[in-house]
């Protein structure tokens, strides 16, 4: 049986770390609105791109001419993985299940004797990949010490995959991100970028484009801009996610906190009440022997 | 005057939507008007003033850092890489993206990137001259 005092000092204990989460929770639902914001604002582009490209990629056939990161580089040996994930913890299940996610892909592969490369854009999940794939992870992002993602970042990993992907380091790019649904819902996706997957026909019309310059030189230019845009996407909607995880996962924990609170307290006045009426009989039977 | 729908996206935000008159676009090989019921065609944009006309006589002037114009059926849809209307300009952005485009002009040895960077240069300037900076 703990004592009074311990009992008050657990209290107090509970009730500060119920301070924190909640203080935590306002902070990520505040910074949830301008990441969501962001991320949806984002779409239209992302959408456009993906639909001009697949009315440019419908009225193309695969040749030799035709760019590799559209037809890919004629095999699948060497796999590159893009995981995305938070750089700081506290938010329940988010980092782990892209990681997971990221983990059975990689094994999956391995299993079939191909060649995995990594890169983590995010501490968390090279913190957590690193303990299996500690030979396959060839480079660490860190976007610590960014506050708001803007196109650049984006960029700035499209150009280090396409360098790779120029040098022939890989043959398939596979981008690992949550997607936002809902403060509630964050869907881990693993979406392959390299080759470039094409929504066929979205409205194949029987329309004669005109190209200026032809349509093989937009098609070069086009094609890096929409790996950017689609690793520009995930960061985003990872943004997202990831506060929307930490704030349901810090209104969770100031929940169970109230809940302990509650039910400690209710220890402490039992205890005390036992304890007044423990003295009481005493002093009451001490008085009656005289 | 008939109107068609007229989108310009970047990646950041949807810039402009709606019903226009007609829009002027800095294309690779040229400037290029887009009226209702162009023929569909696709063309890759430079660095350069869009001109957009919702209502006769009023036109919105919008600078365009490379990007795509799509022109189908449905209407124009304009990908840019970075759009900034000109009412948000000022000439620290101005020199800032000078300066940005200088840069890319040094760091590549590639000559036609060479060539775009250049021509961008000199298209950011004529738009500070333009704006009377």
């Amino acid at each position: 049986m703990p004592s009074l005092k311990d009992l008050r000092n657990r209290i107090a204990s509970v009730k500060a770390t119920q301070k924190i989460t909640k203080a935590m929770q306002m902070v990520a639902a505040a910074k949830l609105r301008r990441a969501q914001s962001a991320a949806e604002a984002a779409r239209p582009y992302a959408e456009r791109m993906s639909v001009v490209l697949g009315n440019l990629a419908s009225g193309i056939t695969v040749g030799p001419e035709t760019p590799r990161l559209l037809a890919g580089t004629g095999s699948d040996r060497v796999h590159l993985l893009i995981v995305c994930t938070a750089e700081r913890g506290l938010c329940g299940a988010f980092n782990s299940s892209i990681a997971r996610l990221a983990r059975d892909h990689a094994n999956r592969l391995m299993a079939e004797g191909k060649t995995v490369k990594i890169i983590c854009v995010g501490k968390k999940g090279y913190d957590i990949l690193r303990r299996q794939f500690a030979q396959q992870i060839i480079d660490l992002i860190d976007l610590r010490s960014v506050r708001q993602i803007g196109f650049e970042h984006g960029e700035q990993i499209a150009q280090k995959v396409l360098g790779l992907f120029d040098q022939g380091e890989f043959d398939v790019a596979t981008l690992f991100y949550s997607q936002f649904r809902s403060v509630i819902a964050q869907v881990p996706t693993a979406q392959q970028i390299i080759p470039a997957q094409i929504e066929a026909g979205a409205s194949s019309t029987d329309a004669v484009y005109d190209y200026e310059p032809d349509e093989g030189e937009i098609l070069t230019t086009l094609l890096p801009r929409n790996l950017t845009v689609q690793i520009f996407r995930a960061l985003l909607e990872n943004a997202a996610s990831e506060q929307g995880a930490r704030m349901s996962a810090m209104d969770n924990a100031t929940r169970n906190a109230g809940e302990m609170i509650k039910k400690q307290t209710m220890t402490y006045n039992r205890s005390r009440q036992a304890m007044i009426t423990k003295e009481l009989i005493e002093i009451i039977s001490g008085a009656e022997a005289l | 005057m008939a109107t068609f729908t007229f989108e310009l996206v970047s990646p950041e935000r949807v810039l402009f939507s709606g019903a226009v008159d007609a829009v002027v676009l800095p294309a690779t090989e040229g400037d290029m008007t887009v009226l209702a019921g162009h023929a569909p065609m696709m063309t890759s944009l430079k660095t350069g003033f869009l001109v957009v006309t919702d209502t006769p006589g009023n036109g919105k002037r919008i600078l365009i850092r490379g990007g795509f114009a799509d022109v189908s059926q449905t209407g124009l849809t304009v990908l840019a890489e970075r759009a900034l209307p000109a009412e948000e300009l000022t000439q620290e952005i101005l020199d800032q993206e000078i300066l940005q485009a200088e840069m890319q002009y040094d760091a590549t040895n590639d000559l036609t990137m060479k060539h775009t960077a250049e021509a961008a240069v000199a298209q950011l300037r004529e738009a500070k001259a333009a704006l009377n900076y």
